[in-house]
Protein backbone atom coordinates (compact mmCIF):
# COMPACT_ATOMS: atom_id res chain seq x y z
CA UNK A 1 0.00 0.00 0.00
CA UNK A 2 1.27 3.15 -1.18
CA UNK A 3 -0.40 6.32 0.63
CA UNK A 4 0.60 10.42 -0.30
CA UNK A 5 -1.19 12.62 1.99
CA UNK A 6 -1.28 16.73 0.98
CA UNK A 7 2.19 15.78 -0.62
CA UNK A 8 4.30 18.68 -2.07
CA UNK A 9 7.63 19.02 -3.48
CA UNK A 10 9.84 21.83 -4.08
CA UNK A 11 13.03 22.20 -5.38
CA UNK A 12 16.20 23.85 -4.30
CA UNK A 13 15.67 26.49 -7.31
CA UNK A 14 12.03 27.71 -6.35
CA UNK A 15 9.81 25.36 -9.28
CA UNK A 16 6.98 23.05 -7.71
CA UNK A 17 7.45 19.21 -8.21
CA UNK A 18 4.11 18.36 -6.40
CA UNK A 19 1.58 20.61 -5.25
CA UNK A 20 -0.73 19.14 -1.72
CA UNK A 21 -1.03 15.59 -3.39
CA UNK A 22 -3.39 13.22 -2.19
CA UNK A 23 -3.66 9.51 -3.42
CA UNK A 24 -4.05 5.66 -2.54
CA UNK A 25 -2.39 2.92 -4.52
CA UNK A 26 -3.37 -0.41 -2.71
CA UNK A 27 -1.57 -4.00 -3.17
CA UNK A 28 -1.15 -5.54 -6.37
CA UNK A 29 -2.44 -2.97 -8.35
CA UNK A 30 -1.31 -1.72 -11.75
CA UNK A 31 -1.16 2.23 -12.31
CA UNK A 32 -0.25 4.19 -14.89
CA UNK A 33 1.32 7.86 -14.16
CA UNK A 34 0.59 10.15 -17.11
CA UNK A 35 1.08 13.73 -17.90
CA UNK A 36 3.95 16.01 -19.85
CA UNK A 37 7.75 16.45 -19.01
CA UNK A 38 7.44 18.36 -16.22
CA UNK A 39 4.23 17.21 -14.61
CA UNK A 40 5.61 15.08 -11.57
CA UNK A 41 5.49 11.41 -12.85
CA UNK A 42 8.94 10.69 -11.95
CA UNK A 43 8.75 12.84 -8.83
CA UNK A 44 6.47 10.71 -7.24
CA UNK A 45 8.47 7.35 -8.13
CA UNK A 46 11.47 9.22 -6.74
CA UNK A 47 9.57 10.36 -3.54
CA UNK A 48 8.27 6.53 -3.28
CA UNK A 49 12.11 5.39 -3.99
CA UNK A 50 13.37 7.95 -1.28
CA UNK A 51 15.82 9.17 -4.26
CA UNK A 52 13.82 12.66 -3.49
CA UNK A 53 12.96 14.11 0.13
CA UNK A 54 9.45 16.30 0.07
CA UNK A 55 9.13 19.38 1.40
CA UNK A 56 5.49 18.64 3.24
CA UNK A 57 2.81 16.04 4.28
CA UNK A 58 2.98 12.40 4.50
CA UNK A 59 3.66 9.37 2.53
CA UNK A 60 3.24 5.73 3.53
CA UNK A 61 5.03 2.72 1.27
CA UNK A 62 4.10 -0.46 3.01
CA UNK A 63 5.42 -0.41 6.62
CA UNK A 64 7.40 2.50 6.08
CA UNK A 65 6.58 6.23 7.48
CA UNK A 66 8.78 8.38 4.93
CA UNK A 67 8.61 11.36 6.56
CA UNK A 68 10.36 9.51 9.77
CA UNK A 69 12.80 7.16 8.06
CA UNK A 70 16.38 7.34 9.10
CA UNK A 71 18.89 7.61 6.17
CA UNK A 72 20.35 4.10 8.00
CA UNK A 73 16.55 2.51 7.00
CA UNK A 74 16.19 3.80 3.28
CA UNK A 75 18.48 0.42 2.27
CA UNK A 76 15.36 -1.66 3.97
CA UNK A 77 12.82 0.79 2.17
CA UNK A 78 14.50 0.33 -1.71
CA UNK A 79 14.57 -3.87 -0.89
CA UNK A 80 11.32 -4.06 -1.03
CA UNK A 81 11.18 -1.46 -4.67
CA UNK A 82 12.03 -2.37 -7.47
CA UNK A 83 13.06 0.22 -9.86
CA UNK A 84 13.21 0.51 -13.50
CA UNK A 85 15.22 3.87 -14.64
CA UNK A 86 14.10 5.65 -17.65
CA UNK A 87 18.13 5.82 -18.22
CA UNK A 88 18.31 2.04 -17.32
CA UNK A 89 21.37 2.24 -14.61
CA UNK A 90 22.73 -0.68 -16.13
CA UNK A 91 26.85 -1.29 -15.34
CA UNK A 92 28.52 -1.12 -18.91
CA UNK A 93 31.46 -3.06 -17.72
CA UNK A 94 29.01 -6.11 -16.09
CA UNK A 95 27.12 -8.66 -18.15
CA UNK A 96 23.25 -8.73 -17.91
CA UNK A 97 23.55 -11.89 -15.77
CA UNK A 98 26.32 -9.92 -13.50
CA UNK A 99 23.80 -6.76 -14.09
CA UNK A 100 20.84 -8.65 -12.57
CA UNK A 101 22.56 -10.24 -9.55
CA UNK A 102 23.82 -7.43 -8.09
CA UNK A 103 20.02 -6.99 -6.84
CA UNK A 104 20.50 -10.07 -5.14
CA UNK A 105 24.49 -9.56 -3.44
CA UNK A 106 23.06 -6.43 -2.42
CA UNK A 107 21.26 -8.10 0.35
CA UNK A 108 23.43 -10.67 0.98
CA UNK A 109 21.96 -13.88 -0.92
CA UNK A 110 24.73 -17.16 -1.23
CA UNK A 111 25.68 -17.11 -4.65
CA UNK A 112 24.44 -20.53 -5.14
CA UNK A 113 21.11 -18.77 -5.10
CA UNK A 114 22.31 -15.82 -6.93
CA UNK A 115 23.42 -17.93 -10.29
CA UNK A 116 19.90 -20.05 -9.97
CA UNK A 117 17.30 -17.25 -9.47
CA UNK A 118 19.21 -14.91 -12.54
CA UNK A 119 18.55 -17.23 -14.78
CA UNK A 120 15.20 -17.79 -13.94
CA UNK A 121 14.34 -14.53 -14.04
CA UNK A 122 16.30 -14.33 -17.02
CA UNK A 123 13.94 -16.38 -18.42
CA UNK A 124 11.21 -14.78 -17.76
CA UNK A 125 12.02 -11.99 -19.14
CA UNK A 126 13.03 -13.44 -22.29
CA UNK A 127 16.64 -12.84 -22.57
CA UNK A 128 18.15 -16.02 -20.95
CA UNK A 129 20.05 -16.06 -23.57
CA UNK A 130 21.68 -12.75 -23.25
CA UNK A 131 23.73 -13.66 -19.98
CA UNK A 132 26.86 -13.16 -21.07
CA UNK A 133 26.32 -10.41 -23.22
CA UNK A 134 27.36 -6.63 -21.91
CA UNK A 135 24.85 -3.89 -22.66
CA UNK A 136 26.59 -2.43 -25.25
CA UNK A 137 25.95 -5.73 -27.51
CA UNK A 138 22.33 -5.86 -26.37
CA UNK A 139 18.97 -3.82 -28.54
CA UNK A 140 16.84 -0.99 -26.76
CA UNK A 141 14.18 -3.95 -25.48
CA UNK A 142 17.32 -6.09 -24.19
CA UNK A 143 18.65 -3.71 -22.28
CA UNK A 144 14.94 -2.79 -20.72
CA UNK A 145 14.63 -6.17 -19.98
CA UNK A 146 18.11 -6.27 -18.09
CA UNK A 147 16.48 -3.34 -16.10
CA UNK A 148 13.47 -5.24 -15.51
CA UNK A 149 14.85 -8.62 -14.23
CA UNK A 150 17.31 -6.66 -12.36
CA UNK A 151 14.52 -4.43 -10.50
CA UNK A 152 11.63 -7.73 -9.83
CA UNK A 153 14.56 -10.31 -9.03
CA UNK A 154 14.45 -10.14 -5.41
CA UNK A 155 10.63 -10.40 -5.75
CA UNK A 156 9.55 -6.87 -4.48
CA UNK A 157 5.94 -6.15 -3.19
CA UNK A 158 6.32 -2.41 -6.05
CA UNK A 159 7.92 -2.04 -8.66
CA UNK A 160 8.62 1.38 -11.06
CA UNK A 161 8.93 1.81 -13.99
CA UNK A 162 9.89 5.86 -15.02
CA UNK A 163 9.72 5.68 -18.79
CA UNK A 164 9.96 2.47 -19.76
CA UNK A 165 9.10 2.26 -23.08
CA UNK A 166 10.84 5.56 -23.75
CA UNK A 167 13.26 4.65 -26.43
CA UNK A 168 11.58 1.57 -27.72
CA UNK A 169 9.30 0.89 -30.56
CA UNK A 170 5.76 0.30 -30.41
CA UNK A 171 6.18 -3.20 -30.80
CA UNK A 172 8.77 -3.47 -28.27
CA UNK A 173 6.85 -1.37 -26.01
CA UNK A 174 3.64 -3.74 -26.23
CA UNK A 175 5.94 -6.47 -25.10
CA UNK A 176 7.56 -4.40 -22.47
CA UNK A 177 4.44 -3.31 -21.03
CA UNK A 178 2.88 -6.93 -21.29
CA UNK A 179 5.93 -7.78 -19.48
CA UNK A 180 4.97 -5.80 -16.62
CA UNK A 181 1.28 -6.64 -16.84
CA UNK A 182 2.98 -10.02 -16.53
CA UNK A 183 4.74 -9.55 -13.49
CA UNK A 184 1.47 -7.74 -11.47
CA UNK A 185 -0.56 -10.63 -12.47
CA UNK A 186 1.94 -13.70 -11.80
CA UNK A 187 3.91 -12.23 -9.05
CA UNK A 188 1.31 -10.16 -7.49
CA UNK A 189 3.57 -7.39 -7.82
CA UNK A 190 1.86 -3.36 -7.22
CA UNK A 191 3.46 -1.63 -10.40
CA UNK A 192 3.56 1.96 -11.23
CA UNK A 193 4.45 3.17 -14.65
CA UNK A 194 5.15 6.76 -15.49
CA UNK A 195 4.84 7.10 -19.35
CA UNK A 196 3.66 9.72 -22.02
CA UNK A 197 3.22 6.73 -24.61
CA UNK A 198 -0.60 7.55 -25.31
CA UNK A 199 -1.21 4.03 -27.70
CA UNK A 200 0.19 1.98 -24.66
CA UNK A 201 -1.68 4.01 -22.12
CA UNK A 202 -5.23 3.78 -23.72
CA UNK A 203 -4.79 0.45 -25.09
CA UNK A 204 -4.41 -1.42 -21.16
CA UNK A 205 -6.99 -0.06 -19.75
CA UNK A 206 -5.55 0.42 -16.55
CA UNK A 207 -5.83 2.75 -13.89
CA UNK A 208 -4.49 5.90 -14.92
CA UNK A 209 -3.14 9.25 -12.84
CA UNK A 210 -2.94 11.99 -14.94
CA UNK A 211 -1.06 14.78 -13.46
CA UNK A 212 -0.49 18.09 -14.60
CA UNK A 213 2.19 20.92 -13.04
CA UNK A 214 2.64 18.46 -10.02
CA UNK A 215 -1.65 18.32 -9.63
CA UNK A 216 -3.60 15.46 -10.07
CA UNK A 217 -5.90 16.36 -12.84
CA UNK A 218 -7.80 13.26 -12.93
CA UNK A 219 -7.51 9.40 -11.16
CA UNK A 220 -9.66 6.92 -13.29
CA UNK A 221 -9.87 3.34 -12.85
CA UNK A 222 -9.42 2.11 -16.94
CA UNK A 223 -8.48 5.14 -18.00
CA UNK A 224 -7.37 6.84 -20.85
CA UNK A 225 -4.71 9.30 -21.84
CA UNK A 226 -6.91 12.27 -20.46
CA UNK A 227 -9.97 11.65 -23.07
CA UNK A 228 -12.25 9.34 -21.11
CA UNK B 1 33.44 -13.48 1.08
CA UNK B 2 31.45 -11.42 -2.15
CA UNK B 3 32.58 -8.17 -0.48
CA UNK B 4 36.54 -9.41 -0.56
CA UNK B 5 36.25 -10.55 -3.91
CA UNK B 6 34.75 -6.97 -4.97
CA UNK B 7 38.04 -5.57 -3.25
CA UNK B 8 40.06 -7.84 -5.51
CA UNK B 9 38.48 -6.75 -8.10
CA UNK B 10 39.16 -3.04 -7.72
CA UNK B 11 42.63 -4.00 -6.79
CA UNK B 12 42.92 -5.65 -10.13
CA UNK B 13 41.10 -2.93 -12.12
CA UNK B 14 43.79 -0.24 -11.27
CA UNK B 15 47.25 -2.40 -9.94
CA UNK B 16 49.21 0.71 -10.36
CA UNK B 17 47.20 2.60 -7.02
CA UNK B 18 48.06 -0.48 -5.15
CA UNK B 19 51.03 -0.75 -6.15
CA UNK B 20 51.96 2.65 -4.28
CA UNK B 21 49.86 2.26 -1.65
CA UNK B 22 51.47 -0.98 -0.85
CA UNK B 23 54.82 0.64 -0.99
CA UNK B 24 54.65 3.73 1.14
CA UNK B 25 53.12 1.49 3.57
CA UNK B 26 55.73 -0.48 3.86
CA UNK B 27 58.49 2.01 3.87
CA UNK B 28 56.88 3.86 5.92
CA UNK B 29 56.41 0.80 8.38
CA UNK B 30 59.96 -0.01 7.65
CA UNK B 31 61.79 2.97 8.69
CA UNK B 32 59.47 3.43 11.76
CA UNK B 33 60.35 -0.36 12.81
CA UNK B 34 63.63 0.64 12.79
CA UNK B 35 63.27 3.38 15.37
CA UNK B 36 61.45 0.58 17.30
CA UNK B 37 64.39 -1.67 17.14
CA UNK B 38 66.53 1.42 17.93
CA UNK B 39 64.74 3.23 20.82
CA UNK B 40 64.20 -0.35 22.62
CA UNK B 41 67.83 -1.44 22.04
CA UNK B 42 69.28 1.56 23.27
CA UNK B 43 66.41 1.31 26.40
CA UNK B 44 68.53 -2.07 27.04
CA UNK B 45 72.11 -0.40 26.81
CA UNK B 46 70.33 1.94 29.03
CA UNK B 47 69.19 -0.29 31.55
CA UNK B 48 72.50 -2.45 31.38
CA UNK B 49 74.66 0.79 32.28
CA UNK B 50 72.14 1.83 35.18
CA UNK B 51 71.66 -2.10 36.79
CA UNK B 52 76.17 -1.59 37.20
CA UNK B 53 77.70 -0.18 39.96
CA UNK B 54 78.17 3.65 39.08
CA UNK B 55 80.90 4.08 41.31
CA UNK B 56 83.92 2.08 41.50
CA UNK B 57 86.45 3.35 44.35
CA UNK B 58 89.93 2.21 44.20
CA UNK B 59 92.14 1.78 47.54
CA UNK B 60 96.12 2.24 48.20
CA UNK B 61 98.03 -0.80 48.42
CA UNK B 62 98.79 0.35 52.36
CA UNK B 63 94.65 0.61 53.34
CA UNK B 64 93.76 -1.95 56.05
CA UNK B 65 91.30 -3.78 56.29
CA UNK B 66 89.46 -2.00 59.25
CA UNK B 67 89.66 1.17 57.33
CA UNK B 68 88.17 -0.43 54.27
CA UNK B 69 84.97 -1.79 56.74
CA UNK B 70 84.96 2.01 58.31
CA UNK B 71 84.74 3.69 54.87
CA UNK B 72 82.32 0.69 53.68
CA UNK B 73 80.11 1.30 56.98
CA UNK B 74 80.60 5.30 56.25
CA UNK B 75 79.08 4.96 52.86
CA UNK B 76 75.88 2.51 54.26
CA UNK B 77 74.84 4.60 57.09
CA UNK B 78 74.67 7.45 54.11
CA UNK B 79 71.06 5.72 52.85
CA UNK B 80 71.83 7.05 49.88
CA UNK B 81 73.15 3.87 47.96
CA UNK B 82 71.48 0.49 47.03
CA UNK B 83 74.65 -1.94 46.96
CA UNK B 84 78.15 -0.87 48.55
CA UNK B 85 80.42 -3.83 47.69
CA UNK B 86 84.13 -5.03 48.74
CA UNK B 87 85.69 -6.01 45.40
CA UNK B 88 89.62 -7.70 47.12
CA UNK B 89 92.76 -7.52 44.85
CA UNK B 90 91.91 -11.62 44.22
CA UNK B 91 87.81 -10.67 43.14
CA UNK B 92 89.52 -8.01 40.78
CA UNK B 93 91.76 -10.96 39.47
CA UNK B 94 88.58 -13.32 38.51
CA UNK B 95 86.95 -10.49 36.85
CA UNK B 96 89.84 -9.32 35.15
CA UNK B 97 90.19 -13.19 33.54
CA UNK B 98 87.07 -13.48 33.01
CA UNK B 99 87.04 -10.44 30.59
CA UNK B 100 90.25 -11.48 28.89
CA UNK B 101 89.73 -15.01 28.76
CA UNK B 102 90.15 -14.85 24.55
CA UNK B 103 94.04 -13.49 25.38
CA UNK B 104 96.25 -15.22 26.83
CA UNK B 105 98.74 -13.01 26.91
CA UNK B 106 96.94 -10.81 28.97
CA UNK B 107 96.32 -12.60 31.53
CA UNK B 108 100.14 -13.79 31.82
CA UNK B 109 100.86 -10.06 32.28
CA UNK B 110 98.23 -9.72 35.68
CA UNK B 111 98.64 -10.72 38.81
CA UNK B 112 96.45 -10.09 41.96
CA UNK B 113 98.75 -7.95 43.37
CA UNK B 114 98.91 -5.39 40.74
CA UNK B 115 95.36 -5.01 40.77
CA UNK B 116 93.71 -2.80 43.48
CA UNK B 117 90.96 -3.40 46.00
CA UNK B 118 87.72 -1.63 45.56
CA UNK B 119 84.00 -0.79 46.52
CA UNK B 120 81.77 -0.87 43.92
CA UNK B 121 78.45 1.30 44.78
CA UNK B 122 75.48 1.93 43.09
CA UNK B 123 72.58 4.75 44.51
CA UNK B 124 69.39 4.84 44.30
CA UNK B 125 69.20 8.11 42.46
CA UNK B 126 72.28 9.53 40.09
CA UNK B 127 71.92 12.63 41.47
CA UNK B 128 73.47 11.21 44.75
CA UNK B 129 76.80 9.57 42.87
CA UNK B 130 78.62 13.04 43.48
CA UNK B 131 77.75 13.07 47.24
CA UNK B 132 78.96 9.88 47.33
CA UNK B 133 82.25 10.69 44.90
CA UNK B 134 82.61 13.40 47.96
CA UNK B 135 82.96 11.38 50.80
CA UNK B 136 85.22 9.09 48.98
CA UNK B 137 87.79 11.55 47.59
CA UNK B 138 88.87 12.77 51.11
CA UNK B 139 89.73 9.62 52.37
CA UNK B 140 93.24 9.14 52.81
CA UNK B 141 92.93 5.60 51.84
CA UNK B 142 91.79 6.03 47.88
CA UNK B 143 93.94 5.86 45.68
CA UNK B 144 91.44 6.93 42.71
CA UNK B 145 87.29 7.45 41.71
CA UNK B 146 85.31 6.32 38.76
CA UNK B 147 81.59 6.96 38.00
CA UNK B 148 79.34 6.11 34.66
CA UNK B 149 77.60 9.27 35.60
CA UNK B 150 78.26 10.47 32.30
CA UNK B 151 77.88 7.55 30.30
CA UNK B 152 74.61 6.84 32.10
CA UNK B 153 73.78 11.00 31.11
CA UNK B 154 75.12 10.94 27.51
CA UNK B 155 72.72 7.72 26.74
CA UNK B 156 69.73 8.91 27.96
CA UNK B 157 69.95 12.41 26.10
CA UNK B 158 70.62 10.71 23.24
CA UNK B 159 67.59 8.32 23.51
CA UNK B 160 65.63 10.66 24.28
CA UNK B 161 66.97 12.78 21.03
CA UNK B 162 66.27 9.29 19.15
CA UNK B 163 63.00 9.00 20.81
CA UNK B 164 61.39 12.19 19.83
CA UNK B 165 62.64 12.37 16.52
CA UNK B 166 61.89 9.04 15.58
CA UNK B 167 58.33 9.85 17.40
CA UNK B 168 58.03 12.63 15.36
CA UNK B 169 59.40 10.72 11.44
CA UNK B 170 56.73 8.26 12.45
CA UNK B 171 54.24 10.23 12.85
CA UNK B 172 54.88 12.19 9.84
CA UNK B 173 55.05 9.04 7.93
CA UNK B 174 51.92 7.79 9.42
CA UNK B 175 50.01 10.87 8.06
CA UNK B 176 51.48 10.34 4.97
CA UNK B 177 50.44 6.95 4.84
CA UNK B 178 46.77 7.80 6.21
CA UNK B 179 46.73 10.33 2.93
CA UNK B 180 47.58 8.14 0.36
CA UNK B 181 45.12 5.57 1.62
CA UNK B 182 42.70 8.10 1.35
CA UNK B 183 43.68 9.37 -2.01
CA UNK B 184 43.71 5.99 -3.25
CA UNK B 185 40.37 4.45 -2.08
CA UNK B 186 39.25 8.09 -3.11
CA UNK B 187 39.99 7.45 -6.60
CA UNK B 188 38.70 4.48 -6.30
CA UNK B 189 35.02 6.18 -5.11
CA UNK B 190 35.64 8.45 -8.37
CA UNK B 191 35.74 5.99 -10.92
CA UNK B 192 32.66 3.75 -9.04
CA UNK B 193 31.13 6.25 -8.00
CA UNK B 194 28.19 5.58 -10.94
CA UNK B 195 28.03 1.79 -9.95
CA UNK B 196 27.90 2.78 -5.99
CA UNK B 197 24.67 5.08 -6.70
CA UNK B 198 22.98 2.37 -8.55
CA UNK B 199 23.89 -0.34 -5.60
CA UNK B 200 22.08 2.12 -3.09
CA UNK B 201 19.53 2.75 -5.57
CA UNK B 202 18.64 -1.16 -5.48
CA UNK B 203 18.94 -1.40 -1.65
CA UNK B 204 22.71 -1.88 -0.82
CA UNK B 205 23.14 -0.92 2.61
CA UNK B 206 25.99 1.49 3.55
CA UNK B 207 27.97 -1.31 4.93
CA UNK B 208 27.65 -3.55 2.00
CA UNK B 209 29.02 -0.59 -0.24
CA UNK B 210 31.88 0.52 2.77
CA UNK B 211 33.29 -2.68 3.14
CA UNK B 212 34.84 -3.36 -0.34
CA UNK B 213 37.02 -0.04 0.63
CA UNK B 214 37.42 -0.57 4.55
CA UNK B 215 39.15 -3.89 3.27
CA UNK B 216 40.99 -2.13 0.77
CA UNK B 217 42.33 -0.18 3.46
CA UNK B 218 43.43 -2.47 5.67
CA UNK B 219 45.07 -4.78 3.11
CA UNK B 220 47.68 -2.02 1.69
CA UNK B 221 48.11 -1.50 6.11
CA UNK B 222 48.48 -5.11 6.71
CA UNK B 223 50.70 -5.97 3.28
CA UNK B 224 53.42 -3.01 4.01
CA UNK B 225 53.64 -4.13 7.41
CA UNK B 226 54.17 -7.69 6.83
CA UNK B 227 56.67 -6.65 4.17
CA UNK B 228 57.86 -4.20 5.96
CA UNK B 229 58.53 -6.30 9.04
CA UNK B 230 59.90 -9.69 7.43
CA UNK B 231 62.65 -7.41 5.60
CA UNK B 232 63.71 -5.88 9.27
CA UNK B 233 64.12 -9.62 10.31
CA UNK B 234 65.93 -10.73 7.34
CA UNK B 235 68.27 -7.36 7.85
CA UNK B 236 68.91 -7.90 11.61
CA UNK B 237 69.56 -11.40 11.78
CA UNK B 238 71.89 -10.99 8.46
CA UNK B 239 73.89 -8.14 10.39
CA UNK B 240 73.74 -9.44 13.99
CA UNK B 241 77.41 -11.21 13.84
CA UNK B 242 78.90 -7.78 12.77
CA UNK B 243 77.16 -5.48 15.45
CA UNK B 244 77.23 -8.14 18.31
CA UNK B 245 80.58 -7.54 19.00
CA UNK B 246 79.76 -3.59 19.70
CA UNK B 247 77.35 -4.36 22.61
CA UNK B 248 79.84 -6.80 23.96
CA UNK B 249 78.97 -8.02 28.10
CA UNK B 250 75.41 -6.13 27.03
CA UNK B 251 72.58 -8.34 26.74
CA UNK B 252 71.18 -7.38 23.15
CA UNK B 253 72.10 -9.82 21.21
CA UNK B 254 70.51 -12.39 19.95
CA UNK B 255 67.72 -11.13 20.27
CA UNK B 256 64.98 -12.86 21.01
CA UNK B 257 62.26 -14.76 18.00
CA UNK B 258 59.54 -12.91 20.41
CA UNK B 259 61.19 -9.44 19.85
CA UNK B 260 60.36 -9.88 15.63
CA UNK B 261 56.89 -11.60 15.95
CA UNK B 262 55.86 -8.45 18.30
CA UNK B 263 57.20 -6.47 15.54
CA UNK B 264 55.13 -8.27 12.80
CA UNK B 265 52.11 -8.70 14.73
CA UNK B 266 52.36 -4.65 16.21
CA UNK B 267 53.42 -3.62 12.87
CA UNK B 268 50.23 -5.24 11.26
CA UNK B 269 48.16 -4.08 13.66
CA UNK B 270 48.78 -0.52 12.74
CA UNK B 271 48.91 -0.80 9.47
CA UNK B 272 45.20 -2.47 9.49
CA UNK B 273 44.27 0.37 11.56
CA UNK B 274 45.79 2.89 9.18
CA UNK B 275 44.04 1.48 6.57
CA UNK B 276 40.61 1.77 8.26
CA UNK B 277 41.26 5.10 9.20
CA UNK B 278 42.25 6.47 5.46
CA UNK B 279 39.77 4.39 3.94
CA UNK B 280 36.97 6.02 6.44
CA UNK B 281 38.25 9.10 5.80
CA UNK B 282 37.96 8.63 2.15
CA UNK B 283 34.26 7.51 2.52
CA UNK B 284 33.18 10.43 4.84
CA UNK B 285 34.65 12.77 2.48
CA UNK B 286 33.44 11.35 -0.79
CA UNK B 287 30.16 9.68 0.22
CA UNK B 288 29.40 11.09 3.31
CA UNK B 289 28.95 7.45 5.07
Amino acid sequence: MIIFDQVSKKFPDGSIGLEEITLEIPDKDFVFLIGKSGAGKSTILKLINKELNFSSGEIKVNNFNLSKLKRSKVSKLRRDIGMVFQDFKLLNDRTVAENVAIALQVIGEKDSKIRQQVMETLDMVGIADKAKHFPSQLSGGEVQRTSIARAIIAKPSILLADEPTGDLDPGNSDLIIDLLENINKELGTTVIVATHDVPIVDKRQRRVIHLEKGKILSDKNKGKYGKD
Amino acid sequence: MAKIKTTARYIRRSPYQALAAFVVMAATFFISGLFVLVAVGSNEVIKYFEARPQISAFFKDTAQNDQILALQKTITDTNLTSEVKFISKEDALKIYQDQNKNDPLLLELVTANILPASLDISTYNATDLEKISEILVKEEIIDEVVYQKDVVEKLTNWTRILRFGGVALVAFLTTVSVLIVFMVIGMRIAIRREEIKIMRLIGASNWYIKAPFIFEGILYGVVGALISSLVITMLVLYFSPEIAPFFTGIPIFPIPISVFLLLIGGQSLAGALIGTIGAQISLRRYLRI
